[in-house]
């Protein structure tokens, strides 16, 4: 079964085109990431699938059902917010039962399924807390747990770890990770780090200008990129670009190597100037200036490189990238 | 910051301009105040006095208690105050809400005409206003002065709330619509208590004029039952000759509701002020 199927939904505002065409489906039990740059559209997505904003075409399907006209509590799902948005006037038990109590849905019930969530992400001691007396991880758990004890048939999650610090923002990528697995549920999750994406995702959607760039799997967006802004965007250093040209003279293509494709190899193909080295202990950065382009090496392990040094390297032909004058991947 | 705090005389000048504008501004209270509880001729030989053994009277007071129905138009002020308050408070959020809330065509023109009234003043339509209430009966009754006052606020209400409720995380609007909160609900209870201070502001700039206002009343009210304390006290004032015991004696009793009105919003009225400002 699909829990999401949007069909040629377009979304404007006045005369600002935002969303094109976007089609796609998430099924049930999967963990799509939109990601994309910003102002690329991928939030005014998700509130078009919430219902916050309304599509100016197209299909809104969840669970099968045509949702367009219908209102965000009635579309069965659940939303967390990059800002908590943790109703002030409430502690934080009447925070996690309000929906429900909308919902005019049994005493015992609600009580069962606020010890649930508040069980799974560890809620118990800060029930009869305000959200102003919390830290800022606390309110994103309680901000989750708001979503959870829906039990919606579609969690959105608006990007939620923007706000919390890195350590933080690992530990809790973690918990939405074994949060997934334990719920089952499918999930829409929108970001703009491409980390999350590819450690969280069943599935990645890479958003453009409002359009879809490319949809699959992490590592197929990773190892075959449709085309140039999906080979750069993913990825991290990103792939380098340079003119065929400069490696193979009279190739008219544009050519995409990984930083982690390049390797030391004396007399290579590749040569320049190091302008500048980062050294991170279990890798180092270099930053190379060639002829055509600067280029940034992945060197695993530690290089006693520094700036100022000639170093040539070398790259398997076989895990380059090539795009088109458009900027499809041409092979 | 710390340093201007050290520096001893820069705070002492700071407090020293504070404590003479505070003077500057509570002399006429201050005198009106002292002079109301010294007799008339107390009054006019050492008008800075204090009231002493001799000079002390209550003449004013028991004046003001005899001619007329003073708590009456005590209690028409208090209604009148209050009720357009309420009234400029509820239907200025709900538009300010309305026009920084949701898109519709128009928008930026309503909001434009509803400040009109911040820039035009009300007092120019007062023959349109009295033949309007004339014709609707609402001449002499305390509604005629409250529809007038709340006309008079909204303007500027809507003008200051709307930019305080645009500051109003959307994200906590869109959690209430999803949570399935009614529109109504999202207003009253997740998006008025964040513009408190807003709304203190609003009120106290309102509640100033219409208290102390002279025009209106005496104008569409100026009836025994609907006199409002102002006008109550404009009695004592005449063309030749002013009992000078009782208008004292009356501005200072009308000063008293408004302290207390104003010490219960300004905690709310300073944060007002400043947020804009400083964050």
């Amino acid at each position: 079964m699909t829990a999401l199927s949007l069909n040629n939904v377009n979304k404007s505002f006045g005369p600002v085109h935002v969303l094109k065409d976007i089609s796609l489906e998430v099924e049930d039990g999967e963990f799509v990431v939109f990601v994309g740059p910003s102002g690329c559209g991928k939030s005014t997505l998700l509130r078009v699938i919430a219902g916050l904003e309304d599509a100016s075409s197209g299909d809104i399907r969840i669970g099968g059902e045509l949702v367009n006209q219908t209102p965000p509590s009635k579309r069965g799902i659940a939303m967390v917010f990059q800002s908590y948005a943790l109703y002030p006037h409430l502690n934080v038990r009447g925070n996690l039962t309000l929906a429900l109590k909308q919902e005019r849905q049994p005493k015992a019930v609600i009580e069962e399924r606020v010890a649930e969530a508040s069980r799974m992400l560890g809620l118990e001691p800060y029930l009869d807390r305000y959200p102003s007396e919390l830290s800022g991880g606390q309110r994103q758990r309680v901000a989750i747990g708001r979503a959870i004890v829906r039990q919606p048939r579609l969690f959105l999650f608006d990007e939620p770890l923007s706000n919390l610090d890195a350590a933080l923002r690992m530990n809790t990528r973690i918990e939405i990770a074994n949060l997934h697995r334990q719920l089952s549920a499918s999930m829409i999750y929108v970001t703009h780090d491409q980390t999350e994406a590819m450690t969280l995702a069943d599935k990645i959607v890479v958003l453009r200008d409002g359009r879809v760039e490319q949809i699959g799997s992490p590592m197929e967006l990773y190892n075959n990129p449709a085309n140039r802004f999906v080979a750069g965007f993913l990825g991290a250093p990103s792939m380098n670009f340079l003119p065929a040209a400069a490696l193979s003279p009279g190739d008219p293509r544009e050519m995409g190597l990984r930083p982690e494709d390049i390797r030391l190899q004396s007399g290579g193909p590749i040569a320049g100037a190091v302008s500048h080295v980062e050294q991170l202990g279990g890798d180092t950065n270099v930053i190379l200036q060639t002829a055509t382009a600067p280029l940034t090496i992945r060197l695993f392990g530690q290089h006693t490189i520094v700036p100022g040094d000639d170093v040539q390297f070398g790259y398997d032909p076989a895990r380059a990238y090539y795009f088109g004058d458009d900027g499809q991947r041409v092979s | 910051m710390t340093k201007a705090r050290s520096n001893s005389l820069n705070t002492y000048a700071m407090h020293g301009a504070l404590i003479l504008y505070v003077l500057i501004a509570l002399f006429p209270v201050f005198v009106i105040l002292i002079n109301s509880f010294k007799t008339r001729k107390a009054i006019f030989r050492e008008p800075l006095a204090l009231p002493d053994a001799d000079s002390f009277s209550m003449i004013g007071y028991q004046t003001v208690m005899k001619q007329g129905d003073f708590f009456l138009y005590f209690q028409n002020s208090l209604i009148v105050t209050v009720a357009s308050l309420f009234f400029v408070l509820l239907f200025g959020a709900m538009a300010a809400y309305a026009l920084s809330e949701y898109r519709f065509r128009g928008n930026t023109l309503m909001g434009l005409y509803l400040a009109l009234g911040i820039m035009i003043p009300i007092r120019i339509g007062t023959v349109a206003i009295l033949e309007m209430m004339v014709a609707s009966g609402l001449v002499n009754s305390l509604w005629a002065l409250i529809l007038v006052y709340t006309a008079q606020g909204l303007p500027l209400a809507v003008f200051i709330l709307s930019e305080f409720m645009k500051q109003v995380s959307d994200d906590l609007k869109n959690a209430g619509r999803i949570d399935g909160l009614s529109e109504y609900t999202i207003f009253f209870r997740l998006v008025l208590p964040l513009v408190r201070p807003a709304m203190a502001t609003v009120a106290v700039f309102n509640m100033i004029p219409i208290w102390n206002d002279l025009w209106f009343p005496l104008i569409l009210a100026p009836a025994e039952e609907t006199k409002t304390l102002t006008l109550g006290s404009q009695v004592f004032i005449g063309q030749f000759v002013t009992d000078w015991n009782a208008v004292l004696s009356a501005l200072s009793m009308a000063i008293l509701p408004a302290l207390v009105l104003y010490v219960i919003f300004s905690r709310q009225l300073i944060r007002g002020i400043t947020s804009g400002a400083v964050k």
